[in-house]
This record gives C-alpha cells, sequence and structure tokens, in this order.
C-alpha cells in the first residue's frame, strides 16, 4: 500500500524523507519495519539512518496503536494536581509504562505536555472523551467503560455468527 | 596567507583552515573527540572548544576557520574549566569499569580524564542502560560505553558508506544502533571493524577468541597450529613502542612458539596459492567466455557486502577461498595427511588484521567435511594481548624462521597486506602464465597509493587487459553500477572493504599516530623488494603440493578444497 505514495516523489530524493515518513504512518498508524525497508530502497538513504529519523522524532511510532488512547496531560497545572499518580495508577492499572500498549492491544497509554483544559486539572483523555478532575480512585470505573464495550461487542459478534 | 595569535604566539596560517589545524601546526593540542581528519566538522562533542577575542561563547575550533588578527586562547582558565565539565559529564554518564575494559589504557575519555585532573565524582545521577549486542561473529556493541561523539556513524555512512549504523533517538536516550536496534548480525554491517579503530572507547570492539585459543592449546589432544597474515608483521611493533613500519616477522614466529602453538606458518604461503588459483581462475574465464570482469574474493567484508548488497552479480566473484582459509583447508587435508595426523586434532589459528575474519571462519561452506578450516580467529589488538598475559617480553625476541612446508612465500603474497597487491601478485603470475616470459617491470606504481578507485591496463599475447583496484569498500558501488549495465571495461578488480587494505584493517593495532598507514604499507613493499622470490609461480612449495597432491590448479581436486561457493544474503537479511 504504501508503494503508492513513492509514485509523487523522485527516488533518490532524500529531501522528502520526513513527508514519506507521514504519509505511510497515515496509511498504517504507525511505521511498520517493512514500509521503513522500502523507503530506504526508494530514497536509497541506509535503513539505520531512516530508523534515526523515526525514533527523533515524537509524531512517528514504530508500534501500532491500542484500540483506545489514554493520554495523561503532565502540564503545569495537572502536575500541580497529582497528575503523577494519576499516571502511575493507569500503568498500574494497565500493567503498562507510559509509551506502550497493552498486550490485548485494547490500551495504549501516552502522556502529552498540556491538554489545554486546565482548568479540570488533571485531565485525560481517552479517544475523544475527557475526564476533569480524576481521582486515582476513580480510574479503575473509567477504563472498565471501554473494557466493557469490548466484551459486549464480542459477544455481540459471537451471537451473529451463530 | 592569513595571520592570527594563539596562546601569544603569531602563527601564520592558510586561508581555510581551521583554529585546530592552525594550533596543530605550532605544536598546540586541542583535545578532540568527534573531529575526524579530512570529513566536515559536526561540532558535536565541544571539547575542542577555545576562547576567540570578540566573541561571547566559546568557539568549536575543529570547526571555525582562522582570519586575519584573529587573537585564540586555548588554554584559559576558562576553556579549562569548560572542558572539565564536558569530561566530567561524559564519565558520569560512563561505565566505571576501567580496569576490566578491553580499552584500559588506550581510552581517549579515559586520557581526557587523566589530563583534566578528574578526581571526584562530580554529578551523580542517572546512567544509561544498554545491553551489549554480542550477536555477530565478529564484533560487539556496547553502547553503555558509548559517548556519541559520531566517529562510527561517520565511517560507516560517509567512509564505507555501508550505513549499518546511526544515531537514533533524542536526548538521554540518544544512542548508536543497527536499525530497530536488532543484532549486529541481522544487520547490513559487513563486520569491517573500521568503527572500532575510530571508537575513542571499549563502545566497540572484536569479538574475542582468545579464551577458545588457550583452551586449545591447554587440550593435550589437539595439535594448535598458527598462521599470520602479512599485515600483522608490519604493524604489532606500534603496540611495543617500535618505530611505525617496523618489520616483525622474526620476533612474531619466536612469540608464537613460545605460547605453545606447535607449528608456525605464514598465510603468505596461501596467498601464492590463491593466486595460482585465482591466476588460473582468471585466464580460464577470459579464454572460455566465463563471466567478466572477475571480482577478487580475499577479502570476506567484500564478500558479505556483494552477498547482501547485489547478490545479482555473485557470478563475478572468484569462486577461491581467502588465502588463511585456503591455509587452513591445506593444513586439514594435505599435511595432516603428511604429518600422519588426525584432521579432527589440528586446530587451525589465524592472526589476522582482521574482524571479519571471524566470522569468515564460522562460514559453513569453508570446512573440510565439516571440520572448519579454520577454528579460531586472533585480531593483532588479540596477539598483543596473548604475549603480555603470557609474559611474552616482545621487544627483546630473538627471530626465528617460519616452519615448512606451508611457510614459504615470495614477494608476491606479502603484498597481499595493501590495497593493490592482490591485483599486482596475480599480474605477476598471469602474464607468466600467458606468455611464458616474466613482466617486465614487477611494481606496477598505477594501481599503488591511496586512490578510491586506481586502474592500469597491461598488454598480454597482444590484448589489453583492464584491471581496476577498489580501495575501501566505499567505492565499489559505481563499479557494480557499470557492470550492471553492462558497461564495464574491466577484465579483473581486486576490492578490499578497508581503505588501504588489510594493513589498515579493524583488527590492527588502535592509535591515531599519522602516517601509521603509508609507513605500514612501506614495510610490506620493502620485504617484497628483498624477497628471492617475487613471483607466486616461483613458490617451491606451493609446486611441491601441486605435484604431491592437487595435481594443477583448478583441478578437481584443488576445487574441492580451495574454492568455495556464496550465498544470496539480501533474501535472508531482507525485512519482507
Amino acid at each position: 500500500m504504501h508503494k503508492e505514495i513513492f509514485k509523487n516523489y523522485t527516488p533518490k530524493d532524500r529531501s522528502n524523507l520526513i513527508v514519506i515518513l507521514q504519509e505511510t504512518q497515515e496509511i498504517y498508524g504507525y511505521l511498520p519495519e517493512e514500509a521503513l525497508s522500502d523507503v530506504s530502497d526508494f530514497i536509497d538513504v541506509p535503513l539505520a539512518s531512516i530508523y534515526g529519523v523515526a525514533t527523533f522524532y515524537n509524531q512517528f511510532r514504530l508500534k501500532p496503536l491500542g484500540k483506545n488512547v489514554v493520554r495523561v496531560c503532565r502540564g503545569t497545572a495537572c502536575h500541580v494536581k497529582n497528575s503523577a499518580n494519576v499516571l502511575s495508577a493507569l500503568e498500574f492499572e494497565l500493567g503498562v509504562t507510559a509509551g506502550n500498549t497493552t498486550r490485548d492491544k485494547l490500551f495504549t497509554l501516552e502522556t502529552v505536555a498540556c491538554i489545554g483544559a486546565c482548568s479540570i486539572a488533571p485531565v485525560i483523555s481517552i479517544n475523544s472523551d475527557y475526564y476533569g478532575r480524576v481521582e486515582v480512585k476513580e480510574i479503575t470505573k473509567i477504563l472498565k467503560k471501554y473494557r466493557n464495550e469490548e466484551k459486549t461487542k464480542s459477544i455481540t459478534e459471537k451471537e451473529v455468527s451463530v | 596567507m592569513v595571520e592570527l595569535t594563539i596562546n601569544n604566539i603569531k602563527v601564520q596560517a592558510e586561508e581555510g583552515m581551521t583554529i585546530l589545524e592552525a594550533a596543530k601546526s605550532v605544536g598546540i593540542h586541542i583535545p578532540t573527540l568527534c573531529h575526524m581528519k579530512d570529513l566536515t566538522p559536526t561540532g558535536a562533542c565541544r571539547i575542542c572548544v577555545v576562547e576567540v577575542d570578540g566573541m561571547n561563547g566559546l568557539t568549536p575550533s575543529c570547526a571555525y576557520p582562522v582570519y586575519n588578527g584573529m587573537v585564540v586562547e586555548t588554554n584559559s582558565p576558562r576553556v579549562r574549566r569548560s572542558r572539565k565539565t564536558i569530561v566530567e559529564l561524559l564519565v558520569e554518564n560512563h561505565p566505571q569499569d576501567c580496569l576490566i575494559c578491553v580499552r584500559n589504557k588506550n581510552c581517549e575519555l579515559q586520557d581526557l580524564s587523566e589530563q583534566y585532573g578528574l578526581r571526584e565524582h562530580k554529578y551523580v545521577g542517572e546512567k544509561k542502560v544498554h545491553a551489549i549486542d554480542i550477536s555477530s561473529a565478529s564484533m560487539e556493541r556496547d553502547p553503555a560505553k558509548c559517548i556519541l561523539c559520531g566517529r562510527c556513524t561517520r565511517v560507516c555512512n560517509e567512509i564505507q558508506k555501508v550505513g549499518a549504523i546511526d544515531f537514533t533517538n533524542r536526548g538521554f536516550s540518544s544512542n548508536v544502533t543497527t536499525p530497530f536496534n536488532k543484532g549486529l548480525n541481522v544487520s547490513d554491517c559487513i563486520l569491517c571493524g573500521q568503527c572500532i579503530l575510530v571508537c575513542p572507547t571499549a563502545a566497540l570492539r572484536e569479538k574475542g577468541h582468545l579464551k577458545d585459543v588457550q583452551n586449545a592449546l591447554n587440550s593435550k589432544d589437539k595439535y594448535v597450529v598458527v598462521q599470520i597474515a602479512p599485515a600483522v608483521r608490519a604493524s604489532i611493533g606500534e603496540e611495543y613502542g617500535m618505530p611505525l613500519g617496523t618489520d616483525a616477522t622474526g620476533k612474531l614466529v619466536t612469540g608464537l612458539r613460545r605460547l605453545g602453538f606447535k607449528r608456525v606458518f605464514d598465510t603468505n604461503f596461501a596467498a601464492d596459492l590463491t593466486i595460482m588459483e585465482e591466476g588460473t581462475e582468471l585466464i580460464g574465464r577470459i579464454g572460455n567466455g566465463g563471466t567478466l570482469p572477475m571480482f577478487t574474493s580475499c577479502c570476506p567484508g567484500w564478500v558479505k557486502y556483494i552477498e547482501q548488497n547485489r547478490p545479482e552479480l555473485l557470478a563475478h566473484v572468484s569462486s577461491c577461498k581467502s588465502p588463511h582459509e585456503m591455509e587452513g583447508a591445506i593444513l586439514k587435508t594435505y599435511y595432516a595427511k603428511k604429518m600422519g595426523l588426525d584432521p579432527k586434532d589440528i586446530y587451525v589459528v589465524s592472526i589476522m588484521p582482521c574482524t571479519v575474519k571471524k566470522y569468515e571462519s564460522d562460514r559453513p561452506e569453508l570446512s573440510e567435511e565439516h571440520k572448519q578450516d579454520v577454528d579460531a580467529v586472533l585480531t593483532t589488538r588479540e596477539l598483543v594481548r596473548f604475549f603480555r598475559a603470557a609474559g611474552i617480553d616482545f621487544d627483546d625476541l630473538p627471530e626465528d624462521q617460519f616452519d615448512n612446508p606451508l611457510g614459504e612465500s615470495t614477494g608476491a603474497a606479502i603484498i597481499f597486506g595493501t590495497s593493490g597487491g592482490v591485483m599486482e601478485a596475480a599480474l605477476r603470475t598471469a602474464y607468466f602464465k600467458m606468455t611464458g616470459n616474466e613482466l617486465e617491470n614487477l611494481e606496477l606504481a598505477d594501481i599503488r597509493g591511496d586512490q578510491g578507485v586506481k586502474e592500469t591496463t597491461i598488454k598480454i599475447n597482444g590484448m589489453d587487459i583492464n584491471v581496476a583496484v577498489v580501495n575501501g569498500i566505499g567505492n565499489v558501488d559505481p563499479i557494480l553500477d557499470e557492470i550492471a549495465e553492462g558497461k564495464s571495461k574491466y577484465h579483473f578488480i581486486e576490492v578490499m572493504a578497508c581503505p588501504s587494505g588489510c594493513i589498515n584493517g579493524g583488527g590492527q593495532p588502535i592509535h591515531h599516530k599519522p602516517e601509521k598507514v603509508k609507513k605500514r604499507i612501506q614495510a610490506l613493499y620493502d620485504i617484497d623488494t628483498k624477497m628471492k622470490n617475487r613471483k607466486s609461480h616461483e613458490n617451491e612449495s606451493v609446486q611441491k603440493l601441486y605435484k604431491e597432491f592437487l595435481g594443477e590448479p583448478n583441478s578437481h581436486m584443488a576445487h574441492e578444497i580451495l574454492h568455495t561457493s556464496y550465498v544470496n544474503r539480501k533474501e535472508i537479511l531482507s525485512n519482507k
């Protein structure tokens, strides 16, 4: 699929690297190894250097995202309002550290510099839902909603297939 | 000309010179870490900062050009304080295991720590933690010891143009890695070890085989023999303070005997043998319309490169094993039979200026009846460690001769150690084989020297034979492209992965003395001129080997024992 992108660019021109990586990520949601190796062949830059660029910029990810993306605001206001504890609670609850995805691919946990909703600090967002004034004890409940969604869906799917 | 003042000394410098170069010309030493001669400066490490009159901050002297009337201070309190802080920060983020480090007493960070008088741990903080990559057969990568100077990435990308490693991540987690931080064994690395030669610390180093060799020497039922590559004898003296370019052959032989090796042989014997085989193969290809141009196959780094990158051109590579593999194969067949030894009991050790040879000796294609031709490979550096551990004072050793029959060699063999040497040796013999006359001028100046690609034409039987010598793997791609397009005019091409050839191999002593490569090469050429026989076909032991055992060059037997096959590694390595 990503090879379609190459049609719009000149081969062996390294100046297009970042744009090509961005467009590749748009297709897959992340940068698969295979795609990077093709990009390396196309612009004639060693794979090691492309991997270097892909790991340098925060915008690129090398692993696929989970179904739900949990973002914890680590801005100043949220920090004052204890967002560090919220983050560790989430890490504990999900069993992954920030920047990683749970083994069942249901959640990806990330931190962000500032969500821009300081008045309701501390804030977390899950996909497009925002939760303000989050308390550590609420975390399980909040996550439960997304876990249940998955459960009901898989049950319905089963019923349909039967 | 530009006139400037450095530390109150009037300095005449050329236009475009950097402050660093100008200072050096009057004997002022400025420390550097990321600086590499002949490459554009990156100014990454900041250890070379100096104070320039009229400028606010400190200036990196490696990157700043001189101008008329410039006033520079390289040793002011501010400069010293600043450099010391840099060293302190580097040291505190470095494993403090100098005592048990392979680069102990030969480490640029250690030297700087000493020069700037570090006497306390000034900063306490997080240290980087990285696993050691021991996946490759030749090299180890220890990123915890990396100080991010970037010299390895530059040698790999700009000089060798292999591009196996580069900077990854950012800030504190910056690191030099292979793609996806996988093992070197599955990367594009050709294991040439040029990165080891420029690494200021032990972040890159060879994989040691010393223990295996010691175990073999201690074992009662092993008949342990050793062979030495041509380039080792011209460089090992440097580790003992001998002048650059000292020929230490005699001492080496004595030293190896004292280490307990049963027999000490010369890889040069097999170099002559290689010429007989490779020369005959070339003549055959020219005569029978075989695949041309033919490439030499002595350099395993080059072989790995073409296997990984251009497997479709593998038919161009000579099928000859590299000399030390030939020597091992002959030892385990002809020599074993002659001496009544069981090939299983013979343990062949090669002393090589090279790191790739370690990987090469593990190749399954290079074995006789499931026994490796060469069992272990030690680099020049490892041999020096071995001598030290065994209490052998190299300087005081008497001289000795190689054992026979695999110790005799000609001048053509010794120059295998430098770029152009294999070609020169091959032409000396091929000319004789094709015309029946000897080459008038044995020394082919066109293919000596340090240019990236050297070429010459020799008239043999009225036919122009065009040959090329590729000096450093970074220069090979244009030639491969030409061949792929069917436009190559060459008949025979020598490729050495390391710039200047084995003499500057990844297993050689590590230091930055200028002229080291030139002097080592001169030592090899001097040995050549002093030799009684200077052409491979004049090697009597080789002639005898053919008479008694192999028949003739490229015979069926020779093919079985002295030739090999190659693998398409592009398929194996590709992520698809």
